[in-house]
């Protein structure tokens, strides 16, 4: 996995996935359609600012309510490299691992992290520097089966590799 | 090691003799659900991948209910994949309009889940059925697409927080009550990762429309699950639902539990959930100085026969107010039928209301009922975050079928106790 880089918006706890995709924009699959409304109900900004390549910084509880993949999809198309929060909700959390946008636990550096700072985070190591501040943290690693998975590019990936294996 | 009744239900799924909490799993899947929202994203990761079959036809289920009878043209379109696939694929749990209800009511209706069963759905509700003493988890279209071609998910094994729960719930609170109370003392991420284990002896008292209330807003503590011990209410159900032979597995004496929380049903009285989080709970009768625009009954978590029955209850020989525009949504066909036969449908319209075939519809902001800028909506619905039903200044109070009938007719947030109290003074008065 590339390292991330860039500046990031910052928003609060329980951004729940309503407001990530509004459901008045789940009538299509279409990623790219679906990134021109990404956080629109808490963020009317958002699509105009976005750089490819910039980082979200949230509190608790990033992604809660609907099981909507459509939420993680809409901000990886969007450009987001990573998020970054003080904890995940459950489907938000193994939704992005299966579709391969990195995410991040690490309530310090949610805590101190300002709108607008440059950030850097090394996937490897787990580490998140703030360029602006001058200051990093360090983020819980993912445990090797989930490593696993993202190292294949996601979880269908990587079971058509078992499969495969299976089969030989 | 002693195990909680998730933990057992999942060892079992993954073929092993125990698990313990962190433990990283794979899962043999006794079901797998899709919506016409969720299935279109699945079709494409399933085809995108390679998959030419898919594991079991019989063991996956599709369910048209967001945005059907379609609401446009895209919409439309959804529902013409997930047909086509499932055409292609010869699955016979296809339910289209005409058969079609909200997933998570017609799912157990229709005998889809029996006690024991690890079942995934791609919609994040789909933890309704552990009152049916099922392990079963909301996911995303790629774990339903993996879920469709070989069977398994992987699960990180949650520990749990047990809910004991004590005493009868007393006239006009119901499940709903009971769930809204929970979250509010835990909050929206109290249970984040974790199972909720109800136990104790008030789980006898409450039916089982009551207890998948209670589990289908378990995700709205945060929680991967929601589960109620298997009873001769819910082996009851089983059988009259033509259901699977229940395997019936139950924690150990000594399974171990992050907290354990002591509800007393004798002391709930109805709540409503103010905006913007489910967790902003109140007592109705402190809420009765909001005026409303819209009242919404039905829902995956509150369109069931029992739900019906207390609109009925409140609403029947009574008047919405004026300035109320009231939704009712029977969640299934069946109960749809249901409520004709009862004479539910005429008592409805003659009060004011409207009946609208299953839909999630208003739920999510989709469609039958979207709210103008600064309307409020008291709805039984299961979430109340910005814009959910309609514009950001938009609000939802989410209550019980009760509450929101109650609050249909005086056209502010009333509790159900006081109006029902009105009403039979009334009656009396004319005798």
């Amino acid at each position: 996995m590339n390292n991330a880089c860039g500046t990031t918006f910052l928003y609060p706890d329980n951004v729940d996935t309503d407001v990530i995709i509004p459901a008045r924009y789940l009538n299509t699959p279409d990623a790219r359609a679906l990134a021109e409304h990404c956080m629109e109900d808490i963020d009317p900004t958002f699509t105009a600012n976005v750089k490819e390549g910039d980082l979200i910084t949230a509190g608790w509880n990033f992604g809660c309510g609907s099981s909507r993949e459509h939420a993680p999809l809409a901000i990886k198309t969007a450009g987001i490299s990573c998020v970054i929060a003080k904890s995940f909700a459950r489907i938000f959390y193994r939704n992005a691992i299966n579709i391969g946008l990195p995410i991040l636990e690490c309530e310090e550096a949610a805590d101190q992290i300002q709108a607008g700072d440059e950030i850097e985070v090394d996937f490897e190591t787990g580490t998140i520097t703030d360029k602006t501040q001058n200051k990093s943290w360090k983020a819980q690693p993912f445990p090797p089966f989930i490593q696993a998975i993202i190292a294949k590019g996601g979880w269908m990936n990587y079971l058509r590799a078992m499969e495969e294996e299976g089969h030989e | 090691m002693a195990m909680t009744m998730t933990q057992k239900i999942l060892a079992h799924a993954a073929g092993l003799d125990s698990v313990v909490p962190g433990q990283l799993i794979l899962a043999n899947l006794t079901g797998v659900l899709g919506n016409d929202i969720t299935t279109p994203v699945a079709i494409a990761e399933f085809e995108k991948a390679g998959f030419e079959k898919v594991f079991d036809p019989d063991k996956i289920n599709v369910v048209l209910d967001h945005f059907v009878p379609n609401k446009d043209i895209k919409a439309a379109k959804q529902s013409a994949a997930c047909r086509s696939f499932c055409h292609k694929h010869e699955i016979p749990h296809f339910y289209d309009v005409g058969k079609m209800g909200i997933e998570h009511a017609l799912l157990p209706e229709q005998g889809r889940v029996t006690a024991g069963d690890c079942l995934i759905g791609a919609d994040s509700h789909t933890c309704t059925y552990g009152a049916l003493g099922a392990f079963s988890t909301g996911v995303g279209s790629t774990d339903m697409a993996a879920g469709m071609a070989t069977g398994k998910a992987w699960f990180k094994v949650p520990s749990a927080i047990r809910v004991k729960l004590k005493g009868k719930l007393p006239e006009y609170v119901s499940g709903k009550d009971v769930i809204l109370s929970l979250i509010g003392q835990i909050g929206v991420d109290g249970a984040l990762y974790k199972s909720l284990e109800f136990t104790g002896e008030g789980v006898d008292s409450l039916s089982m429309d009551d207890r998948l209330c209670i589990c289908n807003m378990a995700i709205e503590a945060g929680a991967k699950n929601g589960i109620f011990p298997v009873d001769e209410k819910t082996l009851a159900f089983l059988k009259d639902h033509g259901a699977e032979e229940p395997v019936i597995f139950e924690a150990d004496p000594d399974a171990e539990y992050e907290q354990t929380i002591v509800m007393n049903l004798d002391e709930l009285v109805p709540v409503v959930a103010w905006p913007h989080l489910p967790e902003n709970t109140k007592p109705a009768s402190e809420s009765e100085d909001v005026v409303i625009d819209q009242v919404v009954i039905g829902s995956c978590t509150n369109g069931r026969m029992e739900d019906m029955d207390a609109a009925y209850e409140v609403l029947h020989g009574n008047k919405v107010a004026d300035g109320v525009r009231c939704i009712i949504i029977p969640a299934t066909m069946d109960i749809y039928k249901q409520c004709i036969a009862n004479g539910y449908l005429m008592a409805f319209i003659e009060a004011g209301a409207v009946v609208s075939t299953p839909t999630c519809g208003p739920c999510l902001g989709g469609y039958m009922g979207i709210l103008a800028p600064n309307e409020r909506c008291v709805s039984t619905t299961n979430r109340n975050f910005v814009g959910r039903m309609g514009d950001v200044t938009s609000e939802v109070y989410l209550a019980s079928p009760y509450t929101a009938a109650a609050s249909a007719l005086t056209g502010r947030i009333s509790d159900p106790r006081r109006v029902k109290a009105e009403q039979k003074a009334e009656e009396a008065d004319h005798e």
